[in-house]
């Protein structure tokens, strides 16, 4: 029986059967929606009426005989800074309250003649600025797991919706590990896939050169079916790059890693990582051992500059893009009372607009660029990509993945962290440096830690342009994980109606 | 005690350095595919990419480039293989993403020059201007400031705003510093952007029309002590509107400059503006505190880099400089400065060379141009090329060549063929246009105009050959005008014993 707690492959399967319609399946999800959602608060917007009309289209044209794309009729959250036509868009940010883009992002238009069923839009961090999800002008998403904890973030939202059967799939972005923390710190998988892989057209920028839209699922093969239907060329989008998707749903279903030579990065791994991530992690390998892949370690020996890189390039390039938040053509205005200037408009608009995280990276990335300080800051920062990029061509040429855990901790409470940034900061540091390089990675979930019960992520990371070799890892450890398992990760989540 | 012109220009030495802008004629925008057409109502040629929506992202128009190559070419440019747009951020309601789109140290032509000539009171004198660098960006909206007295932002009641202009590409071509042109300063600048505009003319690269803002220039000029081998503060004076209001502006700037230093003042780095009415500038936004655009490479795009093959390709086909070709021409042609100038005001060069190669004879080309067809033009209020094709010009002068019409007849060809009566042939066919040259018919006509005059017949006779006027008029009128006159000179003269 296709439920909500089937895979998105499944429902594709059982849609293209005519065993459910897309209508039942997209009703199914909004009531789950409506049901959990007050616990979890993935959602900020909830396109009932534009979902069900979807479903009814795409229903109809199945019934027609029409030749349908594989994950048509398929339900989907997608994250609140891709713009979608006449659907409020915000970023997760005041700024943009009531906004309503007049056309749709690359991804989002790709989804809709996929027929993918878009139920609404998911919270996030404010500009995707953060890791928890705190950051948010519309309160916080709570992680299905524990509703004490953080689902992570910057795409929170997109992650808590799908552990918590909202919805099958999810779009979310990822700029230093948007994506992959939150699908480990709420136990599904992630990707962020090569740079350019997906067209960033329409997606609200944060940090242009490292912003990358990726899939979110349950499982790897789900993952794979998203990524294909959003992956290609855009004509649109400059720095989209112009060559075939790489074959990452075949990969996903290869489930065999013989001869494969796996790096595990020594830099990331160790001390600073918590007892059961680093317990996990090694039973990863085991398993990947055992199923005929070969380990080696490698070292990254720039990797422990990146972090401090990320946030002078990141924010340098977010004081920029965030400049047209200026009230003249959209979105919130403030203090236009007839007796202030157009300067003076602007800024009140942002100074009662954007929240504190994106004042704080606004303001770095403006000091960082400023006449005088670019070579120490911005230009330093680009040497140490570039040094990054290097450890990850040399650590390539011994492996045909890297390996690393997504996230020192697992799934942290609300407020733990809110008023120390670098700690927050801090839990990016396995996932930035896959940004920095332009590469793709994988969060898969690997188990609970042991002492807290908690999901954990083992990052999977692959060269440009090789999406399917991550695929072809992680289908293989998946499958082997569920067989020692008996049952998928999310079937050991406490039930949410319990929760409080 | 103020200096005027001529003695701020014998104390003071001016160094020159010139910025213009161009806006490119291409269809489309630079980042997006919206049209560009000049006049069209506000905001309909808008995009959510030059509008600068959120999520929006540029695509470089290939056009543009192109278009900016030819421009380097054909000012001696050295083409970078690999150049980059980056971003110029500041805050302004006008500029949709408060970040312009441009190239800062990585423009994609730079090094060139450009030889303009000027008339010196020792003859005519040759500048070089070395061109620093030529680069793309894109324009901004367009803002109108309603209420307040200044039409400035600052006092006005409200803005109205204007996206069409947002995102048209403009090219911006940087000169070094011009030293060494003394007081000629503000005729090499005019001479400079003259030159400049009849190149991008020739290119077919832009509409060039200062009085519409598609070639604009800013005019930054410093005064020093001749002799002292210093640099003074320069001011930049923008709002420059027309060739004229280049050396207008630079003369009153460097007059204003070279008496705040007699008067023991300093010069204020600031833009100012032009006023065209009084030749005076007036200051605008102070420079004082450099502002700090925070350039940085354009992350959403990627770099420019042209291939070798293509560059050669287009410098192949980059049309003969304007200013060489005049000369050129003006060799060939043998015509004095004057009528070549007349030509080149008139912009009539190219229609008088395509009446040449199609045959015409030279000097009448040039001739029934800027005589006739310009006549009749100025009356229409037109250009004198939308009056007539050359290649009609041409069969006209043909036929005066050849005899078959008089300079009298053929004015009323043109005058047929302007008034939409056909080809030459037409008018001459429905008109009867045609010069008589039998020689029975016209001898008629002379024995007749004999026996109407015979005294001043007898003093042709008798050796008075001036006399003959008389009667050939008298031939010409019986003919309608349609007689050679020379032709029925010579019969009449034989005729009477003379010939």
């Amino acid at each position: 029986m296709t439920n909500i707690h089937s895979t998105a492959a499944d429902m594709a399967s059982a849609l293209a059967a005519k065993e459910i319609s897309s209508i039942e399946l997209t009703k199914q999800h909004l009531d789950r929606i409506a049901s959990v959602d007050g616990k979890i608060n993935a959602f900020l917007h909830i396109d009932n009426a534009g979902a069900l009309e979807q479903a009814e289209a795409i229903d109809k044209k199945r019934a027609s005989g029409e030749k349908l794309s594989p994950l048509a009729g398929v339900p989907i959250a997608v994250k609140d800074i891709l713009a979608q036509k006449g659907i409020p868009t915000t970023a997760g940010s005041k700024i943009l309250e009531g906004w309503r883009p007049p056309y749709d992002s690359t991804v989002v238009a790709k989804l809709k003649a996929a027929g993918v069923v878009i139920l609404g839009k998911t919270n996030m961090d404010e500009f995707a600025m953060g890791s928890s999800t705190e950051n948010s002008a519309y309160g916080t998403t709570q992680n299905p797991w524990d509703l004490t904890r953080t689902p992570g973030g910057s795409s929170g939202g997109s992650a808590a919706a799908v552990a918590a059967f909202e919805a099958p799939l999810a779009i979310g972005t990822d700029t230093g590990g948007s994506i992959r923390q939150p699908a480990a710190l709420t136990g599904i998988v992630g990707v962020k896939p090569t740079y350019g892989a997906v067209s960033r057209y329409g997606v609200v920028a944060y940090s242009s050169s490292l912003d990358q839209v990726g899939p979110f699922a349950r499982t790897v093969l789900d993952t794979a079916l998203l990524h294909e239907a959003i992956a290609g060329h855009d004509e649109r989008d400059s720095t989209s790059i112009n060559a075939p998707v790489p074959q990452v749903v075949t990969a996903a279903k290869r489930l065999d890693v013989k001869g494969m030579k796996i790096g595990v990065i020594k830099e990331l791994s160790g001390s600073g990582f918590q007892a059961g991530v680093s317990a996990r992690i090694a039973e990863s390998i085991e398993l990947l051992v055992a199923a005929g892949a070969e380990i080696v370690e490698v070292s990254c020996p720039n990797f422990e500059y990146a972090l401090a890189a990320y946030y002078l390039i990141a924010p340098s390039e977010a004081s920029s893009n965030l400049a047209r938040f200026d009230s003249m053509r959209y979105g919130l205005r403030v203090g236009d009372d007839g007796s202030r200037g157009a300067e003076e408009v602007m800024s009140a608009t942002r100074e009662a607009g954007f929240g504190k995280e994106v004042k704080r990276r606004i303001i770095l990335g403006t000091y960082a660029l400023s006449s005088g300080y670019y070579d120490a800051y911005y230009g330093s920062a680009q040497k140490v990509r570039t040094l990054v990029k290097q450890d990850f061509d040399n650590a390539f040429a011994k492996a045909d993945v890297l390996i690393s855990p997504v996230t020192p901790t697992t799934a942290f409470k609300i407020g733990e962290k809110s008023d120390d940034p670098v700690a927050m900061y801090l839990s990016d540091i396995a996932t930035i440096p896959v940004n920095m390089a332009g590469i793709g990675g994988m969060s898969l979930p690997v188990g609970l830690a042991d002492e807290d019960g908690l999901p954990v992520g083992l990052q999977i990371m692959a060269p440009v342009m090789q999406d399917d070799r991550f695929y072809r890892v992680g289908g293989t450890l998946e499958a082997a994980l569920l067989s020692k398992w008996g049952q998928p990760i999310l079937s050991k989540a406490p039930d949410l109606a319990v929760q409080k | 005690m103020t200096l005027d012109y001529k003695a701020a220009t014998e104390k003071y030495e001016p160094t020159l350095g010139l910025e213009v802008h161009v806006e490119l004629n291409t269809n489309s925008k630079m980042f997006c595919s919206c049209a560009t057409e000049f006049g069209a109502s506000p905001n309909t040629q808008t995009c959510p990419v030059c509008l600068g929506l959120p999520g929006a992202l540029p695509v470089v128009n290939g056009k543009a480039i192109e278009s900016t190559i030819l421009i380097g070419l054909a000012l001696n440019c050295s083409i970078a293989p690999y150049s980059r747009f980056a971003r110029k951020n500041y805050f302004y309601p006008d500029m949709p993403k408060n970040f312009q789109t441009s190239q800062y140290d990585e423009p994609i032509c730079v090094d060139g020059y450009l030889d303009v000539e000027i008339e010196t009171d020792e003859g005519p004198k040759v500048f070089r201007v070395d061109i620093e660098r030529v680069h793309m960006e894109e324009d901004t909206g367009k803002s109108l400031h309603v209420g307040g007295s200044t039409g400035r932002i600052h006092g006005a009641e409200y803005s109205l705003l204007d996206y069409n202009r947002a995102g048209i590409p403009l090219v911006e071509i940087v000169t070094r510093i011009i030293p060494g042109t003394g007081k000629y300063a503000p005729q090499v600048a005019r001479a400079y952007v003259t030159q400049l505009r009849d190149i991008l003319r020739s290119l077919g690269v832009s509409d060039v029309k200062m009085e519409q803002g598609s070639l604009r220039c800013d005019a930054n000029v410093s005064l020093a002590p001749i002799g002292s081998g210093l640099l003074g503060t320069r001011s930049e004076t923008k709002n420059v509107n027309s060739l004229r209001s280049v050396e207008r502006a630079l003369t009153g700037e460097i007059e204003r400059q070279a008496n705040r230093l007699e008067a023991g003042e300093r010069i204020i780095q600031e833009t100012r503006h032009f006023l065209e009415e009084s030749g005076l500038t007036r200051p605008g936004r102070s420079k004082e505190q450099a502002e700090d655009y925070r350039y940085f490479p354009e992350p959403d795009l990627v770099p420019v880099t042209p291939d070798a093959k293509w560059i050669e390709e287009l410098r192949a086909k980059l049309p003969e400089n304007p200013a060489d070709r005049r000369k050129r021409l003006q060799k060939e042609w043998n015509v004095p400065d004057s009528e070549m100038n007349s030509l080149i005001n008139a912009e009539l060069v190219d229609v008088v060379e395509e009446t040449i190669k199609l045959g015409a004879e030279p000097t009448r080309a040039r001739t029934w141009w800027l005589g006739e067809i310009s006549r009749l033009a100025n009356e229409k209020e037109v250009a004198p090329t939308s009056l007539i094709s050359t290649a009609f010009v041409a069969e006209i002068i043909a036929l005066i060549t050849s005899g078959d019409l008089t300079d009298k007849l053929a004015r009323q060809v043109v005058e047929g063929v302007v008034n939409g009566e056909g080809s030459p042939k037409d008018v001459i066919e429905k008109r009867g246009l045609k010069v008589v040259s039998d020689d029975s018919a016209l001898m008629v006509a002379i024995e007749a105009a004999i026996a109407a005059q015979p005294d001043t017949a007898e003093r042709i006779r008798g050796g008075n050959i001036p006399a003959a006027g008389a009667l050939i008029g008298a031939v010409m009128k019986a003919t309608g005008g349609q007689a050679d006159a020379s032709k029925v000179r010579e019969l009449l003269l034989k005729h009477l014993g003379q010939g």
